[in-house]
């Protein structure tokens, strides 16, 4: 008799949830029943800076077929990601601060009356200087947006390690430049929606909702609401990607709280593809100067930089950002000392937040820029001055971040083979070029924004009659797969078929509360909690088999559907194991936990804890690209990309998060931007803001590197996010390869590059008439 | 209000009946009447491709079609491609190939591809490209959109 042990984690599988994808039955939030529900509309904020003299709601009120209308005068309560600069209310008081803050709001029996019923609001503004530039919002004299904080800074980041003088003083070379960054915003293909039921007889409420972070809508909606948070169930359905934009709770979901609460019934709150992209929480738009020190060899000695970020109307995640984008210059090549000055800067556009590669992607396009720049002053390959800079996992970095495995090197060397780097680069004629370039991310934020003290994740499993594995978690699965990673870790860690096991996710009735799914935490942190408590729950199936059988659970061997007293023929088939580990106590419930080791959660200094992570995934990515002169048109020919995860848990899902990234760092760096004019938004639909089709996006070769992280789930890290940074000056370093052109702002879209050339061959000309 | 008329379509092989108002789009009829929730709102309209569906065998967004003027014409959409509850060979290729990831442009993905296999039995990858160029899909970066169309164009 051969006893196979099924193993699922390392195996390419398709999601759990897949084939409801494909065949139309999964169920979104706008696809719940809701026949009975009324509709719910938000009127928004024709002015981009105001002082609100009066909404006058009689008329709307008094519509028939009107259940609700509301304003901020129902809601006194500010709320926010981050608990120390909660600043927004989910419908304005006071004062707009951008084109689209929602104002007002209505419930009615169907889509007319709730148009018609908007239609009836009167609301008397007075305007207030407005400005939709960091550099405006810091003109001295310039009206605050919110009073406490003076000049529009937000947050004034200033940040330095080691002896950053004497680094530029032993460099060889120094270079600088400076670079800027459209905005760009997520675009999840599914627009937001919640669906709110209040029932007034028992004082609770439900909301179905379009949200990474259930866990956080459930927090905010019993502060705005003003209801105990026992009285309120959070569910999160199928949901169509997020990529950040959904990773706070965001005002149409406590609007869509407050109006059923307020209407006494349920409200269906569906926003419109522009409303979606008004409620934006983007990347924003960056200016970086920074200036890199290396020596002959192509060490770095030093890194001084600054950013400015136009963070937009309200805090958000805005403290945040501008702290992983000074934190993230580090752990990634050896850097002996840095200088960061930050800038957060509010201003009357619509309000930032994370983006995937928060906070990161801006910066590492700058740093890597620079790096092909001094790679190139020094007469060195841009894959050997990289090499040059390499760590040594273990390793702390002069800020403090942990990196306990390393897998970058391995990288570059799989992408320098696969792209035939070291025969084609500077070789391909006119035209068509290469470029390389490196980044890295978090698995996770070693300490979360909502410090309870709790473990980062706790997973639930349930043992019942019947055999099946019921994993309980509050994991929000976006369509990234953390709800197949969890089928695939219990049942490696029990040796059964993935077939055994059921997730249950996101019913705040039911399943363990979860921070959520953002910073790329959940494979490692919502992994390892699996990991747990599936051993946990083996060590019960052990013990009830070695009791059955008379031995010691020493002498017990688990093979999943048998279990056996090792080196003999005498086991237990699954099922009998099942039944004798329920006949003292019935049901079997356990638990796994997981927290960081603190000596992954940063240093002491202040903001010390954003960058911390107990695992960083790397990246490394060659570029190919055409580019016609005439017209400025970049083409991505294609991409080779390397991605440590540590351990692919699902190579399947690991691939497709890789694509994912490059693919939307090439959105960034081709055609994606938001544009306002007197801050009204431009390009919210899906045609002026433009994500690439099908028919401009590159074939992306993916390799997977595994490093096995020592605190990861089998070893495992995130992928989800780290490969996107790397693209965009992997990207300008290839347009640079193809026709010597440096390109300093993105996205590179066709006239910007043109304009580029031009001023190039003017100042050629210039410099050639001089000369002459 | 808009005046209502009687349409009679064939959807997913059903007839049906309904009294639809002049101005309903086939998107709010095949979501909202026909209870078919598979098909997909993305955009404010024609944006996105969510919402393709097939009507008389040909592609088209429903977020742009009104439901009046498909009377008489057979309608498919994502719920149709199922036999005896098993997944079309093109179904089984995205979920096998990941050619889904959160799913929700998935169903107009799929319909668009539909479209083309049929045309087409042994599609080149670029006549896939062109078939899809209008269906937007934010989590892929399309690559394993291709592979999926192309497996299921192998037979799977």
């Amino acid at each position: 008799m051969t006893f196979v042990k099924a193993r699922c984690a390392g195996t390419a599988t398709p999601l759990i949830d897949g084939v409801e994808k494909v065949t139309g039955r999964a169920r979104f939030t706008a696809d719940l029943p809701s026949r009975e529900a009324l509709v719910g509309r938000i009127l928004r904020s024709p002015l981009a800076h105001g002082v609100i003299r009066a909404i006058d709601t009689a008329r709307a009120s008094a519509l028939p077929g009107v259940r609700a209308v509301i304003t901020g005068a129902d809601c006194d309560v500010p709320y926010g990601v981050l608990p120390i600069a909660q600043n927004e209310y989910p419908l304005a008081r006071e004062r707009v601060r951008y084109v689209g803050e929602p104002i007002a709001a209505v419930a009615a029996v169907d889509e007319a009356t709730a148009q018609a019923a908007l239609d009836l609001i009167a609301a008397s503004i007075d305007p207030l200087p407005a400005y939709f530039t960091a550099q405006d919002a810091l003109a001295d004299g310039a009206t605050r947006l919110h009073e406490n904080k003076q000049g529009n800074v937000e947050r004034k980041v200033t940040q330095e390690f080691g002896d950053v003088e004497a680094g530029f003083k032993a460099a060889d070379l120094v270079r600088e430049a400076r670079y800027h960054y459209a905005e760009v915003t997520h675009a999840q293909m599914e627009p937001d929606c919640s669906l709110a039921e209040y029932d007034a007889e028992r004082d609770r409420l439900t909301l179905h909702s379009t949200t990474q972070v259930p866990y956080y809508v459930h927090l905010m909606l019993a502060q705005c609401v003003k209801m105990d948070a026992s009285r309120i169930r959070v569910v999160k359905p199928f949901v169509g990607g997020g990529f950040g934009h959904r990773t706070e709770t965001l005002n149409f979901e406590l609007i869509a709280g407050l109006l059923a609460r307020a209407a006494c019934g349920a409200v269906k709150l569906e926003l419109s593809r522009e409303e979606t992209l008004l409620t934006h929480r983007g990347r924003p738009e960056t200016d970086i100067r920074i200036r890199i020190g290396a020596k002959k060899t192509g060490e770095l000695t030093a890194v001084d930089c600054e950013a400015i970020q136009r963070g937009g109307a309200y805090g958000g995640y805005g403290l945040v950002t501008i702290l992983y984008s000074g934190a993230l210059l580090h752990a990634i090549y050896r850097l002996p000392a840095s200088r960061y000055h930050g800038l957060r800067v509010y201003a009357n556009t619509p309000p930032c937040g994370a983006m995937r590669g928060h906070g990161s992607v801006d910066m590492r396009h700058a740093f890597e820029s620079l790096l092909d720049e001094l790679a190139e002053g020094l007469g060195l390959d841009a894959i050997a001055l990289r090499r040059a800079n390499l760590l040594e996992a273990p390793y702390r970095s002069i800020n403090d971040l942990q990196v306990n495995s390393y897998g970058l090197g391995e990288c570059l060397r799989r992408v320098e083979v696969a792209s035939g780097w070291r025969e084609r680069r500077g070789k391909l004629g006119r035209g068509r070029g290469l470029g390389l370039a490196c980044s890295h991310y978090p698995s996770g934020a070693a300490k979360p924004v909502h410090w309870t003290g709790e473990p980062h994740a706790v997973v639930n499993l349930k043992l019942d009659f019947d055999g099946e594995v019921v994993a309980l978690t509050g994991a929000a699965d976006i369509g990234q797969g953390s709800s197949t990673l969890i089928a695939q870790v219990v049942a490696d860690v029990l040796g059964l078929g993935i077939d055994r096991i059921r997730v249950v996710a996101n019913d705040s009735a039911v399943t363990p509360k979860d921070n959520g799914s953002y910073s790329s935490r959940v494979s490692f942190m919502v992994g390892n909690a699996a990991i747990a408590a599936a051993q946990n729950l083996k060590k019960l199936l052990v013990e009830a088999a070695a009791r059955k059988l008379e031995v010691s659970p020493a002498d017990i061997e688990c093979l999943g559907e048998t279990y056996r007293v090792t080196g003999t023929d005498r086991m237990l088939v699954y099922q009998s194991v099942v039944a004798a580990a329920l006949e003292d106590g019935g049901t079997i419930g356990v638990k796994g936990t997981y927290s960081t080791p603190p000596e992954t959660q940063g240093g002491k200094f202040r903001g010390a804890a954003i960058g911390s992570s107990a695992g960083f995934s790397y990246a490394a990515q060659v570029v190919e690209v055409s580019v016609d002169e005439d017209t400025g048109a970049i083409r991505v020919e294609k991409v080779w990309v390397g991605h440590d995860c540590g351990f692919a848990i699902n190579p399947l899902a690991v691939e497709g998060q890789v694509q994912g990234s490059v693919w939307m760092g090439m959105g960034q760096a081709l055609c994606e931007e938001t544009q306002y004019h007197e801050g009204r938004a431009l390009r919210a639909n899906l045609l002026d803001y433009r994500v690439p089709t099908i028919v401009e996006s590159p074939p992306i070769e993916v390799h997977i590197v595994e490093s096995l992280d020592p605190g990861g789930p089998f070893g495992a890290k995130e992928a989800g996010e780290g490969a996107l940074a790397g693209f965009l000056p992997a990207l300008t370093n290839a347009v640079y390869d193809a026709v010597g052109l440096r390109l300093t702002e993105l996205p590179a879209s066709p006239d910007r590059v043109l304009e580029a050339l031009q001023a190039k061959r003017r100042a050629e000309r210039v410099k050639k008439a001089r000369a002459a | 209000m808009a005046v209502k008329r009687l349409v009679s379509f064939v959807i997913n092989g059903r007839r049906r009946e309904d009294a639809v108002s002049d101005n309903l789009l086939l998107l709010d009829y095949l979501r909202e009447v026909a209870g078919l929730t598979g098909t997909k709102r993305g955009c404010d309209g024609g944006e996105c491709g969510a919402c393709t569906v097939l009507v008389g065998g040909e592609p088209r967004l429903a977020c742009l079609t009104l439901a009046a003027s498909c009377e008489g014409r057979k309608i498919e959409t994502i719920e149709a491609l199922a036999t005896h509850g098993r997944m079309s060979l093109l179904q089984r290729a995205f979920h096998e190939k990941l050619g889904a990831q959160c799913g929700y442009c998935t169903p107009g993905m799929i319909m668009a591809a539909e479209a083309l296999l049929r045309r087409q039995s042994s599609p080149t990858e670029a006549d896939i490209r062109e078939a899809l160029s209008g269906n937007i899909c934010r989590c892929t970066g399309y690559v394993k959109i291709i592979e999926s169309v192309q497996a299921a164009a192998r037979g799977g």
